[in-house]
């Protein structure tokens, strides 16, 4: 397992091959990454806090939970902090399984719970002024499948 | 024990953390403890369903017993991703 809670930007490819690069005997690779999104034009930044402490430890958790359920080999999860601006990365995670299902599968309950479960938060900056991103009923609601 | 505050919890208290000597039992009686503090506290806490708590850095609820709790943590839901 691998979780990094950083300020700094990454690199998606670099990132995807060193994860592909250490896996033994495994198949499949998935890897998903969130970019930052100017959905109505004018967003000058988009603020993502967090609690550090809790945010490594409700990742792993998240990611031993995800290794319980699936048959993965390794899993990367590795979030930003900080400000961000328009198309910048925000976070990925890659997964790693003998037979792609459970990547794939894994992929998603990760995503699916570090949205709603592991500390972050996003304010959006815009010329019209500033606003914490709510949390969207759809994200709670995903939870529900696994 | 530290009471933390994140997002817009934070900014309506207006700082990050209080260090505080209390008897709560629970995270609700917390709760009641730092709305007669002061208005800003009482705004922030009008709607507990608007919020989240962590008790020692783990998700729990506001009828959670505090015990030897360290560290208590209000936020909104969670916008990771």
């Amino acid at each position: 397992m691998d979780i990094r809670v950083q300020q700094e930007s990454f690199d998606l490819g670099a990132e995807a091959n060193a994860f592909a690069a250490r896996q033994a005997g495994m198949g499949a690779v998935v890897t998903f990454t969130g970019i930052v999104r100017d959905l109505e034009g004018g967003l000058d930044a988009m603020e993502i806090e967090h609690y550090p402490g809790m945010t490594e430890s409700a990742l792993t958790g998240i990611a031993e939970e995800a290794a319980r359920r699936w048959q993965i080999g390794d899993a990367l999860i590795l979030h930003r902090y900080g400000r961000l601006t328009a198309d910048e990365l925000i976070m990925m995670v890659a997964t790693a399984s003998r037979h792609r299902a459970d990547a794939f599968q894994a992929a998603e309950f990760l995503m699916d719970y570090l949205k709603s479960r592991a500390p972050f938060w996003k304010k959006e900056v815009t010329r019209a002024g500033e606003g914490w991103v709510a949390a969207r009923d759809e994200d709670e609601d995903a939870l529900s499948r696994w | 024990m530290d009471v933390l505050y994140f997002a817009w919890v934070r900014e309506r208290i207006g700082h990050p953390k209080d260090r505080v000597e209390t008897r709560a039992a629970t995270v609700r009686d917390l709760v009641e403890e730092l709305r007669a503090r002061e208005d800003r506290y009482a705004a922030a806490f009008a709607d507990l369903s608007a919020l989240r708590v962590a008790v020692d850095q783990e998700l729990s609820d506001f009828d959670a017993p505090l015990g030897d709790a360290r560290e208590v943590a209000f936020f909104p839901p969670m916008t990771g991703g």
